[in-house]
């Protein structure tokens, strides 16, 4: 068959990650720093040409809840971008009520793991297309991508490319691969396992982990063929400006939004 | 003047409210006849599958509704494709504003097609003032095909409809309420209709 013509971008995604509604990025998923507000931060993205959003919810109290949705709420009422909205959603009550506050999609990660149903029903529920499935993964000694749990402190034995075919066939419309070797390392993204599953999956694969400078987004949208790449602390700390990084995307022949 | 958006069982409704309140303007949503046909625009939004829509739609006379207004109409993505003759997805006879058939994406590309492509073709009045072929955001997996009424053209894999236009009804595949400032023109221009 000929090759099919796509005018589709690849989309550039700024990570926030949320903690009593603030904004924080962690190191190696530790030494946390407060890098702003939420939607400020969020709306300077949006202007500045991000394509998407992700907001990644780290609170632990029994608050939760009702800040995250308080939070969703001023989101999308205030930014003109899709935005993916993660961290412990475990139920269909728990979408159903970041939908409602304007939320375009979740991302689900450990409560899927431990309950592979949930992706079944949200996707029949809500439509595979607002389902993100977040997968941490850790390259092992013995050569395989496993699939680790509770924002990667929990290893397990399943690797990353069975899972991700298994969430596939369950109604995932996404899938959000983080490798936990490559981030905040600053020293690009994980070509490997991102090109395996890019080149597997029948649904677009979004890259995080690793993006330190604007040669590893060209080598992660052209080597590994991914459909989307995510970052935090570049954007966060201005190591990178997102209108730059898409000029020089668009000068190394890959399609962007400009 | 008096903004509806047609509620039904379809996914984004609120995106669309809030998309509408960022460009200062206040809507309606509602599946009251009387407040639909008397309303000075319409919206009719819509993410989801399209035969459990139609039937919703049938079930409560909707669609005899909204096929007959006659003041400016906007259908949004699912909302559109339901304008058309027919779509694939389960077989759905549609309510046949748009002259024109939806299909499935085929081929080797992901599907559904995520994310922000060009518009190209672009029509007036609903792209009036704008820089050429802007993106717009896509989540979707079915297409219309191109068609006399055909108001824009995308391409992903194969050429559809990315607008389409027929007397007051105008459609789009693309989420304007998601589409940042391009989306947020191609809005305020239906509202200017």
């Amino acid at each position: 068959m000929a090759k099919q013509i796509s005018m589709l971008t690849k989309r550039i995604i700024p990570c926030l990650d949320i903690k009593d509604g603030r904004t924080v990025k962690g190191i190696n998923f530790e030494n946390i720093r407060d890098a702003g507000d939420p939607v400020e931060l969020g709306a300077f993205y949006a202007a500045q040409g991000a394509d998407e959003l992700v907001f990644l919810d780290i609170t632990a109290t029994v608050e939760k809840r009702k800040t995250l949705s308080q939070l969703v709420n001023r989101i999308s009422h205030h930014i003109n971008i899709p935005f993916t909205v993660g961290g412990g959603i475990g139920s269909i009550e728990d979408v159903s009520v970041l939908l409602q506050n304007g939320a375009d999609k979740i991302s689900v990660n450990t409560a899927a793991f431990k309950n592979p149903a949930l992706i079944e029903e949200l996707a029949r529920e809500f439509g595979s297309q607002c389902v993100v499935l977040a997968i941490d993964t850790k390259l092992e000694s013995d050569g395989e991508w496993y699939v680790y749990l509770n924002g990667g402190r929990l290893k397990t034995e399943t690797r990353c490319i069975d899972w991700a075919k298994q969430a596939v066939n369950a109604g995932a419309g996404e899938i959000l691969l983080t490798s936990m070797n490559h981030d905040g390392t600053k020293q690009g993204f994980a070509l490997d396992i991102t090109g395996t599953l890019s080149g597997l999956l029948p649904i677009p694969v979004i890259a995080s982990g690793g993006g330190g400078t604007m040669e590893h987004f060209v080598d992660v949208f052209t080597i590994a063929g991914a459909d989307a790449a995510l970052a935090a602390s570049i954007f966060h700390f201005k190591e990178i400006a997102i209108p730059d990084l898409k000029e020089y995307l668009q000068n190394n022949g890959i399609r962007v939004r400009i | 003047m008096k903004l509806v958006i047609v509620k039904y069982n379809a996914g984004n409704i609120q995106s669309v409210l809030y998309a509408l309140e960022r460009i200062g303007k206040e809507a309606v949503v509602t599946d009251d006849h009387q407040q639909i046909t008397s309303a000075d625009k319409v919206i009719f939004p819509g993410v989801g599958e399209a035969s459990t829509a139609m039937a919703y739609l049938q079930e409560r006379g909707l669609d005899r509704i909204i096929k007959n207004l006659e003041q400016p109409v906007l259908g949004i993505c699912l909302g559109m494709q339901l304008l058309c003759n027919y779509s694939e997805e389960n077989n759905t006879t549609c309510m046949g504003v748009f002259d024109t058939q939806v299909k499935k994406f085929t081929g080797q590309l992901k599907i559904p097609q995520i994310g922000w492509n060009n518009i190209e073709e672009a029509k007036y009045p609903l792209f009036a003032e704008m820089p050429p072929n802007p993106y717009c955001y896509f989540v979707h997996s079915y297409y219309a095909e191109l068609c006399a009424q055909t108001a824009a053209i995308t391409e992903y894999g194969v050429r559809f409809s990315s607008a389409l236009q027929k007397n007051n009804f105008y459609g789009v595949q693309f989420h304007p309420e998601k589409s940042a400032k391009a989306g947020e023109k191609i809005l305020t221009n239906f509202l200017k209709l």
